[in-house]
This record gives structure tokens, C-alpha cells and sequence, in this order.
């Protein structure tokens, strides 16, 4: 429970967790399994309703969602710290841009590379941060998010210094109907279905139990025979690999990749969303990615400074009220209403 | 020789700079244990007022004095609002609640004062102080002497005062304080507002260089953080000889390096945190602290 401000909501959150962990009831599994279906009908869905700009928007979530979920792997199911993530979200986005505009690859072939070399990239990082604890891990990443759009406009070889690349938005294979926006669509929700397929099952498992741990008691996991560099330092790769992977697409999608794009203000968006959304939940990065997708949006009307304030207003507010987000929240709500039949002395 | 030398001045003008932002990291991470990752840019916001002040046709001085008092206020009541509902949650919700205050004064100053940059004033003559061929900077000199004047102000004020001392005990052991008798949570906001005063300071000090505008603190926090991690967190005068260590090394280095040159200047601040991070955590003069576990 990375960010639990009070020890009554400690309390109230580890009878929930203890629920959750009940082995779900055949009625309560079917349950979950339609809302996931019936989100992924509606995904699939809309762009028969929404097109152009709006259509662009959507897509724009889901890759969001999967850069959070990756940041959610680390920072909310295995504790540790990153304010840096916008520096492996823009490493994925330049190697996506870099080989289809210098080196001819089909974009297809660059989302698994962007996931690969982030992956590398962030198990090495992992590998020495692996020393530092909070506090000090905030600060070699926030450091790092400082520091990557410099570096990325020095390689302007590669990279096209400050003013970016340039890549023109693919066109649907195989002759299928769709236009472009819609094609890139369609991928990305497929591709943002087996990444969130892929982290249920790895955090269902072994696995996952063992990156909890080490969150909640990195001593007693050791002791337990969990092997806490190889995990911690894994999960950053992991977690890196799902951001780079968003990256490469937002590349793909936007067809255009800038140094300033991935500033610090990036990793704090991402970090906002998974605050928002819910730590340490999976369901969370796609509230997250929603809210830091339309927010600034609508904020923007009132000024153009606006969408910061209102980032820190929420950050600071869900810290206080939320802290475990809108996913969190939903789940109390859910068991609030399906314990209604217990007696209301054991139900508190 | 004597480029050696100037780039070696000019390396502790700006390292003076990030050693008064520095000081202020380590004032709040001494008086209250965590890392404030909007300190420079409640800095920013400070720097902002005294310019108001300034454009409302009081003296500099004046002007200085009546920022660092509002400052010091600004600095309270942040603590007492914001951060007291979140005391002794997890160092995550304190990081987060400070970033959320990063963005919100970044914006708040666009919106007030808005992004184009600003000139603010020197105190300082413009006139170089010329020794043989070295030249000094009026502005630079007289920012180091302020840097040094905080540094002593702070460790008189933490080794040798009842209160220095208060704080350091509420933020080591709070709860042994409290038995003490010290009231832990005035402690801690008591160390933000100082915290923001020396940030004022530091802010008054950095904005004649670079100039006034709402992300004016962006690298200068980057190599502040490198100047406390260089010289330890625990230590003010590790924050000013790590301030002007960061300095002077960004300048050598940016010089004689020449695949580095001015461009991956912040990247060498990075590399610096990361390295001292793996070699040394506590830094040059920090405590290391051993925890039970």
C-alpha cells in the first residue's frame, strides 16, 4: 500500500485487499468477466460513432493506459519510485521514428523493437537504482527526466536535433476499409489488450505475488526466497518495455516525435494518471489515461496555464481523499454495495 | 593557464547559484526529511513577488527583505495547509504532494505574470572586478558572499540555537521529540518556512543571470540536486561545496570535453547524481544513516 496517507484507511484497505483475495465465487467471476467484455464491445465499437480528431483522442488513451499500466507495475505494484518514465516513453517514440525514417523498417517491426531496446534500457537503469531507496530513486529519475530531451537533441544525427522527425500515419494492409485514423486504432486496442492480458496473468501469478512482496516488506520477501534484485531490477525492464512500447505508438500515431515532447512534464502526466487512476491496480491506468487524455482538454478553455493547475489541485487531492484512486474508490463502493447482507457492526 | 583559470571562476560564479538553491534542499531535508521537488520553483514564485515589489517603486533592499518575509509566511503556511494532512504517510504521497505543488506554482506564475521572460535586477555594480587577467563578475562574487552568509547563518542557527536543535531532533525521531516536549509538527513547518526563505534568497539571486520566467528553475534545480547529493543531504556546508564542486566541473568539463560542449550540460549533472548515488549515497559530508530494521 504504497500511499495510504492514515493507518484507518490502512486498515479498511487491507480488509478489502483480504476480500479481493478471496478466491473469486463462480457468480463474482462471471460478473468481472462481462464488465471487461462489455468495455471491450464498446472499444471495439466506437469508431462507428466517433471519427477523425475524437477517433485520434481515443487512441491517444489507449496508448496512455499502456505506458500507465507499465508505470503502475512498478511504482504502484512493486513500490518503487520512477518520476522518469516520459524519458523511456520518449527513448520507445525515437526508436519507432528512428528506423522507419533513417532505416526503412516497416513500422510494424518497431513497436517490438521500442519494447525490446526499453526493456534493456530499463533493466540497466533498474540495475544500479536497485541500491537507491525512495527518496533517492525519485531523485535519479526525476534527474533523468530532466535531463533526456538535451540528450536526445545532441544525437541530432539520429534524431533530427530540435526539430524532430517527420513521418507520414500509415495506411490500413491488406486493403481493408478502414481509414487511417481507424486502422491505427484498431491496433492499438489490440495491442492494448494483450499487454493488459499479459500484466493480468503476470500479476495473478507467482510472479506477482512476489513483486508485491517485495513492495510491502522487501526483507520478508528475501526472506520468504524471493529473489529481490532479479525481480526489482526485471520490473523496471518490464514496466520500462509497456512505456517504450506506448511510446513507439504514439510515434506511429501522432507521426511526429519532438525533444520537448518528453520533457519532465510528461513523466509528472503519467504519474498524475496512475495517482488518478489507481496504484497498483489494473483497471486504474485506464481511468488514469482518460483523465489525463480529456482534463487538460477541457482546460485549456479556462487559460492556458490552467491544465497545470488543475493537475497539482487533483494530484493533492486524490493524495488526501483518494489514495488509491478511482479504481480504488470503485472497488470500496463495489464492496459497500455487494455486503450489504452482512450485518452492519461486521460490515465496517 | 589563464582560460584554465576563468573557466574555474566562472564555474564557482554559477556553482555559488546552485549551492543557494542547494541550501535550501537541505534546509527542509534536515528540518523535515523529505525532498521538496517544488523548492525551486516556489523560489521562482518568490523571485515573482519581488518583482512586483520592485515594479511598484520600492528599493531593492526593501524589497529583498519584505520577499524573504513573505517568503518565510508563504513557506508556514504551505507546510501547515498542505503538507500536515499527509505528515508520516509514505515518502511516495509527500513526493507526489510536492510535485503537485511543482506544477501548480509553475502555472499559477504563467498565469499571473505570463511566460515571457522578464529582466530582475542586480544588487550587485555592473562593473567587472578585473585581477590581472581574471575577470569577476560584480553580480557573481556578491551571490557567493550571500551563499556564504546563509551557509553560516544556518549552521550557527542548527548547532548552536535550542530551536536549530528542536528541529534537528523532529525530523531524526519525532516521536522521542514529542516525548521531549517538542512540538514536532511547528517543527516541521518552521523548517519549510525557512526553507522557503533561503529558496527567495536563492531565486533573488539566480534571476539576474538567467532571467525571470515561470521555468527559470528547471536545470537550476536539476544541478541544485546534484550539488546535495554531491556534498550529502544532511549537510549545509556539503550543499555549497557540492554547489561549487557541480559548478565548476559543468564548466571544465563543457570546456575540454568537446564531445560534450554546452549541449549535454545537464546531462553531466545526471551522470554526477547517479555516480555519487552509487559510490557514496550519503555524499561527501553526509551522515550515513543506519536504520533497524
Amino acid at each position: 500500500m504504497a500511499a495510504d496517507p492514515g493507518a484507518t484507511a490502512k486498515a479498511a484497505e487491507s480488509r478489502a485487499d483480504a476480500l479481493a483475495a478471496q478466491p473469486a465465487t463462480a457468480p463474482g467471476r462471471s460478473l468481472r468477466l462481462t464488465a471487461v467484455l462489455t468495455v471491450v464491445v464498446i472499444a471495439a465499437a466506437l469508431p462507428l460513432f466517433v471519427s477523425g480528431f475524437r477517433l485520434f483522442q481515443f487512441t491517444q488513451v489507449l496508448i496512455y493506459a499502456i505506458a500507465l499500466l507499465g508505470l503502475n507495475l512498478l511504482t504502484g505494484y512493486n513500490g518503487q519510485f520512477s518520476l522518469g518514465h516520459g524519458a523511456f516513453y520518449g527513448i520507445g517514440a525515437y526508436t519507432s521514428a528512428i528506423m522507419v525514417d533513417r532505416w526503412d523498417i516497416g513500422y510494424g517491426w518497431t513497436i517490438p523493437a521500442a519494447g525490446i531496446v526499453c526493456l534493456i534500457v530499463g533493466f540497466l537503469f533498474g540495475r544500479p537504482a536497485l541500491r537507491l531507496e525512495g527518496l533517492y530513486l525519485a531523485l535519479a529519475t526525476f534527474s533523468l527526466a530532466l535531463a533526456v530531451p538535451q540528450i536526445l537533441k545532441y544525437f541530432e544525427h539520429w534524431t533530427g536535433g530540435s526539430q524532430g522527425i517527420v513521418l507520414s500515419k500509415p495506411k490500413a494492409p491488406l486493403h481493408l476499409p478502414l481509414t487511417e485514423d481507424q486502422w491505427l486504432y484498431f491496433l492499438t486496442l489490440a495491442l492494448a489488450i494483450l499487454l493488459f492480458v499479459l500484466a493480468a496473468n503476470l500479476l495473478g501469478g507467482r510472479t506477482g505475488r512476489a513483486i508485491v512482496a517485495i513492495r510491502d516488506n522487501h526483507i520478508a520477501a528475501e526472506a520468504m526466497g524471493v529473489n529481490n534484485a532479479l525481480y526489482k531490477s526485471v520490473t523496471f525492464g518490464v514496466s520500462a518495455a509497456y512505456t517504450g512500447i506506448a511510446g513507439a505508438l504514439s510515434a506511429i500515431v501522432v507521426a511526429f516525435v519532438a525533444p520537448d515532447s518528453f520533457d519532465v512534464f510528461l513523466s509528472i502526466t503519467l504519474l498524475t494518471g496512475i495517482v488518478i487512476g489507481g496504484f497498483g491496480t489494473i483497471s486504474g491506468p485506464i481511468y488514469g489515461a482518460l483523465f489525463i487524455q480529456f482534463v487538460p482538454n477541457w482546460a485549456q478553455d479556462i487559460s492556458k496555464a490552467a491544465p497545470w493547475a488543475i493537475f497539482g489541485l487533483f494530484l493533492i487531492g486524490f493524495m488526501y481523499v483518494m489514495p488509491r484512486g478511482i479504481a480504488g474508490f470503485l472497488h470500496l463502493v463495489w464492496i459497500r454495495l455487494t455486503r450489504r447482507a452482512v450485518p452492519r457492526g461486521e460490515a465496517r | 593557464m589563464d582560460i584554465l583559470i576563468q573557466q574555474v571562476v566562472s564555474g564557482l560564479a554559477t556553482g555559488g547559484i546552485y549551492a543557494s538553491l542547494a541550501l535550501a534542499l537541505v534546509m527542509i531535508y534536515q528540518a523535515t526529511d523529505v525532498v521538496n521537488f517544488a523548492q525551486g520553483n516556489m523560489a521562482m514564485f518568490s523571485t515573482y513577488i519581488a518583482w512586483s515589489l520592485l515594479q511598484a517603486g520600492l528599493p531593492y533592499w526593501v524589497t529583498f527583505a519584505i520577499t524573504v518575509i513573505i517568503a518565510f509566511v508563504g513557506g508556514l503556511v504551505i507546510e501547515r495547509v498542505v503538507i500536515r494532512p499527509v505528515e508520516g504517510a509514505p515518502i511516495l504521497t509527500i513526493v507526489i504532494v510536492t510535485l503537485g505543488l511543482l506544477v501548480i506554482f509553475t502555472s499559477v506564475a504563467g498565469w499571473i505574470y505570463s511566460y515571457i521572460q522578464k529582466p530582475f535586477p542586480s544588487p550587485f555594480p555592473d562593473k567587472p572586478i578585473r585581477i590581472g587577467q581574471i575577470v569577476f563578475g560584480a553580480h557573481d562574487l556578491g551571490a557567493i558572499g550571500v551563499t556564504l552568509v546563509m551557509l553560516v547563518v544556518l549552521f550557527l542557527f542548527f548547532r548552536y540555537t535550542t530551536l536549530g536543535l528542536a528541529m534537528r531532533a523532529a525530523a531524526q525521531n519525532p516521536v522521542s521529540s514529542r516525548l521531549c516536549g517538542i512540538r514536532v509538527s511547528w517543527m516541521l513547518g518552521l523548517g519549510w518556512g525557512l526553507a522557503a526563505a533561503f529558496g527567495a534568497v536563492a531565486g533573488m539571486m539566480v534571476a539576474p543571470v538567467v532571467f525571470l520566467d515561470p521555468n527559470m528553475m528547471g536545470g537550476i534545480q536539476l544541478y541544485a540536486f546534484a550539488a546535495a547529493t554531491v556534498g550529502g543531504f544532511t549537510s549545509p556546508l556539503g550543499a555549497v561545496v557540492g554547489g561549487l564542486l557541480v559548478g565548476v566541473t559543468e564548466n571544465l568539463v563543457g570546456t575540454y570535453v568537446s564531445f560534450i560542449g554546452t549541449e549535454l550540460k545537464l546531462t553531466v549533472a545526471l551522470a554526477m547524481i547517479i555516480i555519487v548515488l552509487l559510490v557514496r549515497p550519503a555524499g561527501l559530508f553526509g551522515r550515513t544513516t543506519i536504520r533497524r530494521v
